[in-house]
């Protein structure tokens, strides 16, 4: 984002107009002489009514960059570098009467841990109850209404009943609802919804997306969607954001992301999203291999470089910095990974998605073949559209596909 | 590539919110409100992985708990092999206990969190005397690479790992005991795909290697087809469908298991109804 914000005339305002706009973002724990750095360097722009999604390996450090939204990292987590800008005001530094106003009235958030975050020896009913009296400052008869009717809202049957109920007498579904109930119960600007479906089944899932979309048509809400699940993103979001090992290294218009990644982790992401056609013949994906980087590991150049199937000597030079995809189509959203071409199509692409070789360990490089394959394609692809393909990182020399393995058939 | 059968569940049935005595007193009807599982049937195989799905509610976490008696059922029978798990006491509910493990949909449940990962795992180990636990780096190095984890996790305590790789732990606490039997309660939900598609693979390993039946619970339909050989779906605490994976999610016969289907995101946006 930042390098996007920099580099083009006119989108530098775009951030202005931002209701939320983080950057340059660390999360650091462990001895300030030895740090554990958790996230690296996280930019992400979000506007008024936005829903974008934020996606990822697990521990990329995508809770984490939440929480620093909310400023609610604990000791000894700390954000050591960057800023959260809201609508102008830097939350950083907020005091924390201005903190507990925002917390309480500008953004909610549902934890990706609903068994943790309510209170078991309270009721249901008193949880919102004491929301709605603290944020909203209903008295007593009126947040015990409000309290049933959002219950109704998220699709909670006999809500009366519910309000009474313990957290341990509901389901795993009917928790997260409740939790949704409570983050939304002082209509927000922005919600942080970080796995807000993870346990629910498809029916209430698709109820979920749907109030996710009515609240954000209706109250205008913008959504941080983090979500394992790329049914859940395509079917709501506007932009995603990938993590990485801390840091955010492909962002643009879902339908991009989703047909034309153009960052290799989001690509070999995409090719492990589960799909029901495996239906009655399970078949074993290949991942992605190796280990996720330790929050010890310094990496030199591209985080992804030990585990990337395209990597070549010089990505362990190339700095972590978000290029526009496409530098005449700012839209199309930006990218980490200066090597191109890389791939071509979707995951599903009949060339680039065909079942990797069971023997063949994918480490790097790509198999000449399907190389030789891609390049083809991308050749062609360019030559309809007139786009060279050239992707010049300032002050950073792009890394070229060596040419014996182009020409390798 | 299924054996014979292992986990034998026959007419469950778990009632929750009415004592039973008021029960009996109450009609019928009634007390059908609140049965959480309702007169379940059905069996695992040796080798096989069963796929668990349903409506929020359906039962499927409890039914799970009834296997293995962290919720007792108030009728019905549960056979491990040639043993009745439901009459089972003491040293004997142990030990089918460690032969059925089960990974819960809440990590935390099975993680103390007072314990590094490291001691957990070998803590679970040396109970149960499993081969190789004499050797504790050994051992827990080996499970955390089972699961896909670097050996510096040992060191951690649950509250310092990810969401992802407190899961990743806690179904390789579930392994360090050596079972016969897995119940996974939306055990890789909260994983990335790349993670997930990993353990999916860990778990056919598992089938076939080992030769462990697995009760797989999920929400999502799409990662059920990617392990399982069967499919049962859960409705108001019934199994109304069990049958072929192939053929209860490409041709469902029940009308419950057509609109879960129907539901399903599909990960291509291109397709879906105009949210703009
Ligand atoms: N309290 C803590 N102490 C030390 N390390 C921590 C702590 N909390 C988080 N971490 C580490 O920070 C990294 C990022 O964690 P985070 O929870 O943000 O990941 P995530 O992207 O949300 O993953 P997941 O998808 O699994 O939820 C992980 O490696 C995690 O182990
Ligand atoms: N300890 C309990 N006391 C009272 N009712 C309970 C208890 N545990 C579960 N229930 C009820 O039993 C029903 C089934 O719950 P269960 O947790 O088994 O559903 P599930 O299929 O696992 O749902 P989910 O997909 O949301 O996890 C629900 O109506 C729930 O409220
Ligand atoms: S910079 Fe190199 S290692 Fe990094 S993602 Fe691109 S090709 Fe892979
Ligand atoms: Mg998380
Ligand atoms: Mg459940």
């Amino acid at each position: 984002m930042t390098a996007v914000a920099q580099d083009l005339p006119g989108v530098a305002d775009a951030t202005t107009d931002a209701l939320l706009s983080v950057d340059g973002l660390r999360v650091e724990f462990g001895p300030a002489d030895a740090p554990l750095v958790a996230v690296k360097d996280v930019g992400l722009t979000i506007a008024p009514g936005e829903i974008v999604g934020l996606i990822g390996e697990s521990g990329s450090g995508k809770s984490l960059t939440c929480r620093s939204i909310m400023r609610l990292i604990g000791a000894p987590g700390r954000v050591t570098a960057g800023t959260v800008d809201f609508e102008g005001r830097d939350v950083l530094a907020m005091s924390s009467k201005e903190l507990r106003d925002f917390r309480a009235h500008d953004v909610g958030m549902i934890y990706q841990d609903p068994f943790s975050s309510l209170n078991p020896v309270m009721r249901i009913g008193d949880h919102l109850r004491e929301t709605l009296r603290a944020n909203r400052g209903m008295s007593k008869a009126e947040a015990r209404a409000e309290g049933i009717a959002l219950l109704e809202r998220v699709g909670i049957p006999d809500p009366e009943r519910r309000y009474l109920s313990y957290p341990h007498e509901l389901s795993g579904g009917m928790r997260q609802r409740v939790m949704i109930a409570l983050a939304t119960a002082s209509r927000p600007r922005l919600l942080l919804a970080d796995e807000p479906t993870t346990a629910l089944d498809v029916t209430t899932q698709a109820q979920i997306l749907d109030l996710l979309t009515d609240m954000r048509r209706e109250l205008g809400m913008a959504v941080l969607v983090v979500s394992h699940d790329f049914g859940v993103i395509a079917q709501v979001c506007d932009r995603v954001c990938v993590m990485y090992g801390g840091h955010v290294v492909e962002t643009g218009p879902v339908e991009r992301i989703y047909a034309d990644p153009q960052h290799p982790y989001t690509k070999a992401l995409l090719d492990s999203v589960p799909d029901m056609e495996s239906a009655g013949n399970p078949v074993r994906r290949e991942g992605i291999p190796g280990y996720p980087p330790e929050l010890t590991d310094v990496l030199p150049g591209c985080v992804f470089a030990p585990r990337c199937a395209h990597a070549r000597p010089g990505c362990t030079s190339v700095p972590m910095v978000l290029q526009p995809v496409d530098a005449a189509a700012p839209d199309a959203g930006s990218t980490a990974c200066p090597v191109r071409p890389f791939s071509v199509g979707g995951p599903f692409d009949p060339v680039a998605g065909s079942p990797p070789d069971p023997v063949a360990v994918p480490v790097s490089p790509q198999p000449a073949a399907a190389t030789a394959a891609m390049t083809a394609a991308e050749t062609a692809a360019r030559a309809q559209t007139g786009d060279p393909g050239d992707l010049p990182a300032p002050g950073e020399a792009r890394i070229t596909q060596p040419t014996d393995q182009e020409s390798t058939r | 590539m299924t054996g014979e059968p292992i986990l034998h569940v026959e007419g469950v049935t778990k009632t929750f919110g009415m004592r039973r005595t008021l029960r009996e007193r109450v009609g019928r009807a009634e007390a059908a409100e609140h049965r959480a599982v309702d007169d379940v049937s059905f069996t695992v195989g040796r080798g096989e992985i069963l796929g668990l799905a349903g409506g929020s509610g359906s039962g499927k976490t409890t039914l799970a708990r009834c296997l293995i008696r962290l919720v007792e059922p108030d009728s019905g029978a549960v056979r491990l092999g040639d043993d009745d798990v439901l009459a089972a006491k003491g040293a004997d509910l142990r030990e089918l206990r460690r032969r059925m493990q089960m990974v819960f949909q809440d990590p935390y449940a099975s993680l103390n969190p007072r314990m590094t990962v490291g001691t957990a795992l070998h803590e679970a180990g040396r109970v149960h005397r499993r081969p190789g636990s004499e050797d504790a780096d050994r051992f827990v190095t080996e499970l955390l690479a089972r699961v896909h984890l670097s050996p510096t996790i040992a060191a951690r305590r649950p509250r310092e790992l990810s969401g992802g790789q407190r899961q990743r732990v806690a179904v390789a606490r579930a392994l360090a005991v050596g079972p016969e039997v897995l119940i996974a309660d939306e055990a890789v939900s909260a994983l990335d795909v790349s993670v997930q598609a990993q353990l999916l693979n860990l778990f056919l390993d598992l089938r076939d290697e080992l030769g462990v039946a697995i009760v797989f619970v999920a929400h999502q339909l799409a990662v059920i087809a990617e392990v399982a050989d069967r499919v049962a779906i859960m409705h108001q605490g019934r199994m109304v469908e069990i049958g072929d994976a192939g053929v209860v999610l490409r041709d469902p016969q029940h009308e419950y298991t057509r609109a879960l289907l129907a539901a399903h995101p599909h990960p291509d946006p291109r397709g879906r109804a105009g949210v703009a």
